[in-house]
């Protein structure tokens, strides 16, 4: 029920402490950022907040969602009482994981799994690995355990039985008997959502979704009827862990395809910026409190993981952009050890108390109070607005006992050190996604985004050898911004494993393109428009003895005779991928096909990023603010400070200088100049080249 | 080397050459005891010493104790020849000349800087097959090492960056699975490839003297770091010891015995107690004692870093004649259950001496359990694999259910691969009731695998331990539940005579083995455990209630609910 006049895009992300959105009025030219407090406990407050404070909700067309409800659940587990219905004799399969620890060292670890051992019921079943059921399903037997579950509270249920990858005939009809009794839709099906080889990633994945089902359900419908009961006629589309966006449909029948939902948002619109000013080759940096996240977009693509843990033993099975996460945040706190080496992290003061600079109670130094001691962060504005100032002498203080003294060092270089040691950490994990999977770090820019990166990319294109870098113009509201670009993706996966001479290739081609035409289906129902649609084709292709797979890509099209897949095709792709990724090939060994995968993307429209150029008025004389002391490299300098938003296209800035945007510092070292491109981006570079 | 924040930078720089290496072979490698269970390791080693001066963070634990050993028999062995270039790359597996069992083979690459070494880059990795009586390697009725496997000494398998085919030749021709073994191999030199480039980056970088200067730096302040940890333990003399069941040939228990002592600024950790050398395979070098040890005390002291600085303020008193400082040709091949207990004896010492500090025994066996076979077509199987247990309670919780080995990260595979692999079918894969040691903080809970046979017949090979001696507990924590191995026969089932160890048991179709492992020790008085807890743990099934009144001392009403006054009666009796 759109109304005439409705053609606003928004993008929604909200976070932990703030919800960010964007609003797009593109045959307009305009648009607008608004920040709001999150509202916790009922995020869907804060949000209709954030969209009034904006736009009447009669006017927007798309509202594009990423959401941590699923990953806040997740993390602090207030997911719903969920129940487990599997085979006899393999209750415990979600407990036993796969007979890990948390840490190498230290035996001290703990694990308690989000479903009691006294909801995971069994039943008589069985089917083998070639997919022939030994043991039929007795329906009764699953309706007298769903009975079971639902008065012990259950609220969720998932049903897994082992080997339903191969054949999920029993799993249907076990789902078939429960429907006679369960009296919510909070049901998830091992087969359906991952059907994968691996019981226990499989079943993690199935009742970590179940475990969500509930809460992610119950807050998009609360969030779509407030949008509603407020004039809103148009479409609400929730982003996946993949970079994609979802229905609100999918999304609670899905919900564990959110866990990355609010990063990888930030991921794509990092990737759309730089592709647009011409870097299609892009690190992503962004720092939190607690951690620095990093991801890598090669070739305008981003690198996906296949899963991914939420703490120790929750594997969350499902393609997600690649996140390497590291506990190098603005709260890690530095020490310094019993061997007089100097520490950052993984210890964090988070932001509640935070840094010591925020008065709040901490007192032991962190990354952020070293940069308010270098005279980096303006501490009489700082970003966020939560604080009205930052408390420089107390972080003074806090350095000089914690780290200074134990070294041997003044204050300053004391500072210093906590922050090279600290860049050093970020370092390493920019060359662990780039140089460690084979990729030339000249080739890449660093992004940072969120509040703090920027404060450190300028040293990391130098310490890892990166081309430069580039500050989005809004780095703080980049999730929000990624929203609005979002492509909608539906993901497919089902386990193959055949010998490449023994597959049936006729029938894995039918296979897939029926897979690719269910996404278009998908996509059709969905009601939003698109410009056009892709089909990407995978294997999972291992050499016959080795139990890690290589993702092998499919030069594939569905067309008129199928996909056009050949034995000699996908001989000649595994060949390919596996010298990218380890150099040498192997005679004469047979090749294995474990998993097909497809990926089926409807391409949303993209709108033209010059529309956050600065304004044409705009100049470096009215951006100048004076000047500040920083100190870098041993001694102080006295370093230009500058409005950045107020920076004209083409302004160049040296330096030393400092850029002040409301949710976002700069920091340019001497060695380092920047310059402002014709969308607003910042570029750093080297000023003597790399 | 004076500069602190170059020297953290340094580190970190230098660990992630080393995981780097790590990472590589686990995503190439054929055989799953690699890719899976992490069963390798990757480093760099003093050029002269063999000290280990860095090694990756992913391998697997032992080894960063062992290494330098296989290293220093490879600087040996080039003195003695004098024909060391660059681009050499030596291989062997001699077990008593550089650590652990046939199974492991190391390659060492002398790295070179203008003409001389700068430091070693090693690799070793648990091949799938190397020879021997049994597939895979675990023969427990082995008397002498050839009956465990070929034995390669350090030979030069690169020379000057020539690969000379006829050693892999020779290696495959001596493998039940000479395919992976050539995978594996691969891999490893890949690793060593990848490690030698990055590394050559780094010195470029910083200059080959502060790298070096920054590598003895740490070593010593890994010396500094770990007299600083010795410094807060109360001084004296703390024995412990504990017991195999048996070495696979002769069924009597053999000792492992530890008298620790505790001086200001030094540990002596003294083997003379334990049994001397034995008939079977569960002996180990000298160098395997030291190396877990080593795994112990890190497990202890979480932040020593791993090179060899950490064990320098430790003496190692082994005699020669005991069964824990063993030469050729002694069967060294259970070798993972003798480090097992050396690091259980060392838990139990410290215990006495910091028992904040420690943790009840782990279940304390590496079970390798093989399955081996013809199918129909006439083509070999062999299911090979090692099975879970519990951690021990400690100071701050309840144990982990079904852990891995503290000498090990690995994982187990899961049971959908090994049914597509392997003709078996598992019945039951489970966690063992009762199993965890009891305590105020409970041991983790060992684990119940069932596995019935799908083809006409499979030999089945075990080499476990913890069949009658359980893992004990710490600080009046109670023993875990022992090992329990069944196999049924057309007779009805068997238990192994030699308690956890039997060789080439034939199965029949449709006949199962049954595996239920220990738990963890407990950790504290069970009689100090919250009633509200014991009731938990029944009502989850974690615990009995026949367990729950017999070592906690809390007795359940009909409904699950401590019975209040029943309860503080059994506890009162056992404290009278």
């Amino acid at each position: 029920m759109k109304g005439p006049r409705a053609s606003l895009v928004v993008g929604v992300d909200v976070g932990g402490t703030f919800t960010d959105v964007f609003f797009l009025d593109e045959a307009a030219r305009r648009f607008e950022i608004a920040k709001v407090p999150s509202t916790r406990g009922d995020q869907a407050r804060g949000f209709i907040d954030g969209l009034k404070g904006g736009a009447r909700l009669a006017d927007i067309a798309t509202v594009v969602h990423g959401t941590t409800v699923g990953t806040n659940a997740l993390l602090e587990r207030k997911g719903a009482l969920t129940g487990v219905i599997t085979t006899r004799g393999f209750r415990d399969v979600l407990e036993m994981r796969r007979r890990d620890r948390p840490t190498t060292w230290g035996l001290w670890g703990q694990f308690v799994p989000i479903v009691p051992r006294d909801l995971r019921l069994e039943v008589g079943e069985r089917t083998l690995a070639d997919g022939t059921v030994l043991e039929p399903v007795n329906p009764e037997e699953v309706r007298e355990a769903a009975r079971l579950l639902l008065a012990h509270g259950a609220e969720a249920v998932s049903i897994i039985f082992i080997n339903a990858y191969a054949n999920g005939a029993n799993e249907e009809a076990a789902l078939a008997a429960l429907a006679d009794v369960w009296p919510n839709p909070h049901v998830s099906v091992s087969s359906r959502i991952l059907p994968e080889i691996r019981e226990y990633e499989r079943a993690s994945t199935a009742s970590l979704n179940a475990y969500l089902q509930p809460v992610v359900a119950n807050y998009l419908h609360r969030l779509q009827t407030r949008l509603r009961e407020g004039g809103f006629g148009g479409e609400v589309l929730i982003v996946q862990s993949n970079g994609g966006v979802m229905s609100v449909e999918t999304a609670g029948r899905l919900p564990v395809r959110t866990a990355l939902s609010g990063p990888a948002a930030g991921v794509i619109a990092c990737g759309h910026i730089a592709r647009a000013a011409g870097h299609p080759n892009v690190i992503t940096c962004d720092m939190g409190g607690t951690s620095f996240d990093v991801s890598l977009i090669a070739g305008g693509e981003s690198v996906l993981a296949a899963q991914t843990s939420i703490g120790f033993g929750m594997i969350v099975r499902t393609p997600m952009i690649e996140i390497t996460t590291i506990g190098a945040g603005g709260g890690s706190i530095a020490w310094i050890d019993r061997g007089g080496l100097l520490q950052i992290g993984p210890e964090s003061a988070g932001s509640d108390p935070g840094p010591v600079c925020y008065g709040l109670g901490n007192t032991r130094p962190t990354v952020t109070d070293a940069n308010v001691v270098l005279g980096r962060i303006n501490a009489a504005r700082p970003i966020g607005g939560k604080l009205a100032a930052l408390d420089v002498e107390t972080a003074r203080e806090a350095i000089r006992l914690h780290v200074a003294e134990p070294l041997g060092l003044g204050i300053e270089a004391a500072a210093e050190a906590v922050i090279r040691v600290a860049n050093s950490r970020m370092a390493g994990a920019i060359r662990l996604v780039s140089i460690e999977r084979g990729h030339n770090p000249r080739d890449f820019v660093a992004m940072p985004f969120g509040g703090g990166g920027a404060l450190h990319t300028g040293a990391l294109i130098k310490e890892v050898g990166l081309k430069s870098a580039l500050v989005p113009r809004f780095p703080g509201v980049t999730s929000a911004l990624g929203c609005v670009i979002a492509d909608m993706r539906h993901d497919f996966v089902r386990t193959v494993n055949r010998l490449l001479d023994q597959l049936d290739v006729a029938a894995l081609d039918d296979e897939m393109g029926a897979l690719a035409a269910e996404g278009e289906r998908l996509l059709g129902q969905a009601g939003v428009g698109f410009e056009g649609t892709v089909a990407g084709f995978e294997l999972d292709m291992s050499y016959l003895g080795q139990t890690h797979t290589v993702a092998v890509p499919l030069d594939a099209a569905p067309g008129l005779t199928g996909l056009g897949l050949t034995r000699d095709g996908i001989r000649a792709a595994f060949e390919a991928a596996y010298r990218r990724a380890f150099g040498r090939l192997l005679d004469g060994v047979a090749m294995r096909v474990l998993n097909m995968r497809v990926a089926v993307t409807g391409r949303r429209p993209k709108f033209d990023l010059t529309l956050l150029a600065p304004r044409a008025d705009a100049s470096l004389q009215a951006a100048a603010k004076g000047s500040r002391p920083v100190f870098v490299d041993g001694a102080w300098h006295e370093a230009r400070v500058f409005a950045r938003l107020e920076l004209p296209i083409g302004a160049i800035v040296q330096g030393p200088a400092v850029l002040e945007q409301p949710d976002s510092t700069i920091f340019l070292d001497p060695d380092l100049r920047g310059e402002v491109d014709r969308f607003g981006n910042f570029i750093v570079s080297r000023k003597e080249g790399p | 080397m004076t500069d602190p924040i170059l020297l953290a930078v340094l580190k970190g720089r230098l660990e992630q050459v080393a995981d780097e290496m790590d990472a590589t072979l686990f995503r190439s490698a054929f055989n799953p005891i690699i890719a899976e269970a992490h069963d390798a390791s990757h480093g760099l080693y003093h050029a002269e010493t063999g000290a280990t001066l860095v090694q990756g963070k992913s391998g697997l634990p032992i080894f960063v104790g062992a290494m330098s050993f296989a290293v220093r028999a490879v600087i040996e062995k080039a003195r003695r020849d004098g024909d060391l270039a660059d681009g050499d790359v030596y291989i062997f597996n001699d077990p008593y000349d550089g650590g652990t069992h046939l199974s492991d083979f190391k390659l060492v690459r002398p790295f070179f800087r203008e003409g001389r070494v700068f430091c070693h880059l090693a690799s070793v990795g648990h091949w799938h097959d190397v020879g021997g009586n049994v597939p895979g390697n675990y023969n427990p009725v082995a008397t002498e090492s050839f009956q465990e496997g070929m034995l390669i000494p350090p030979v030069k398998l690169f020379r000057r960056g020539e690969l000379n085919t006829d050693i892999v030749d020779i290696l495959k021709a001596n493998s039940r699975l000479p395919l992976s073994l050539y995978g594996d191999l691969n891999g490893q030199i890949n690793a060593l490839d990848l490690g030698a480039r990055r590394l050559a980056q780094l010195l470029d970088e910083f200059g080959d003297d502060t790298v070096r200067a920054a590598m003895a730096e740490l070593q010593r302040r890994a010396a500094m770091l770990m007299r600083a940890n010795i410094a807060e333990l109360p001084k004296g003399r703390y024995l412990a010891e504990d017991f195999l069941d048996n070495d696979g040939i002769d069924d009597t228990p053999l000792r492992i015995a530890l008298d620790l002592v505790i001086e200001k600024d030094r540990l002596i950790l003294d083997f003379s107690r334990s049994s001397p050398a034995c008939l079977g395979p569960v002996n180990i070098a000298r160098s395997t004692a030291i190396a877990s040890c080593y795994v112990a005390i890190k497990h202890i002291f979480r932040d020593v870093p791993a090179n060899a600085g950490v064990l320098e303020p430790i003496e190692f008193v082994i005699p020669e004649t005991s069964l824990l400082s063993v030469r050729a040709p002694r069967p060294v091949g259970g070798y993972t259950e003798t480090i097992l207990r050396v690091i259980d004896v060392v838990f139990q010492a410290f215990a006495q001496a910091s028992p904040e500090r420690v943790n009840g025994c782990a279940y304390g066996t590496i079970n390798a359990l093989s399955l081996a076979g013809h199918r129909g077509s006439g083509q070999r199987w062999v299911m090979f694999s090692f099975f879970g247990g519990g951690h021990g309670g400690h100071p701050e919780g309840d144990g982990l259910n079904h852990g891995n080995a503290p000498i090990s990260t690995a994982t187990i595979p899961p049971l959908e691969i090994l049914e597509a692999a392997y003709p078996v079918r598992f019945t039951q894969w489970a966690l063992r009731p009762d199993s965890g040691g009891p305590g105020r903080h409970r041991g983790g809970l060992g684990a119940i695998y069932e596995i019935a046979l799908l083809e006409q017949s499979a030999d089945v090979f075990l080499f476990g331990e913890r069949g009658r001696f359980a893992p004990p507990g710490v600080a009046s924590g109670g023993p875990a539940l022992p090992n329990v191995f069944t196999y049924e026969t057309d007779a009805g089932p068997r238990h192994p005579p030699m308690a956890s160890k039997m060789v080439g048991i034939r199965l029949r179709q449709g006949q199962r083995v049954r595996l239920e492992t220990p738990g963890g020790g407990g950790y504290g008085p069970a009689r100090e455990r919250e009633p509200e807890r014991v009731a938990e743990d029944v009502r989850l099934g974690y615990v009995t209630r026949e367990a729950a009144e017999r070592d906690y001392g809390v007795r359940l009403d009909a409904d699950g609910r401590v019975d209040e006054a029943a309860t503080a009666r059994m506890r009162k009796a056992v404290a009278a």
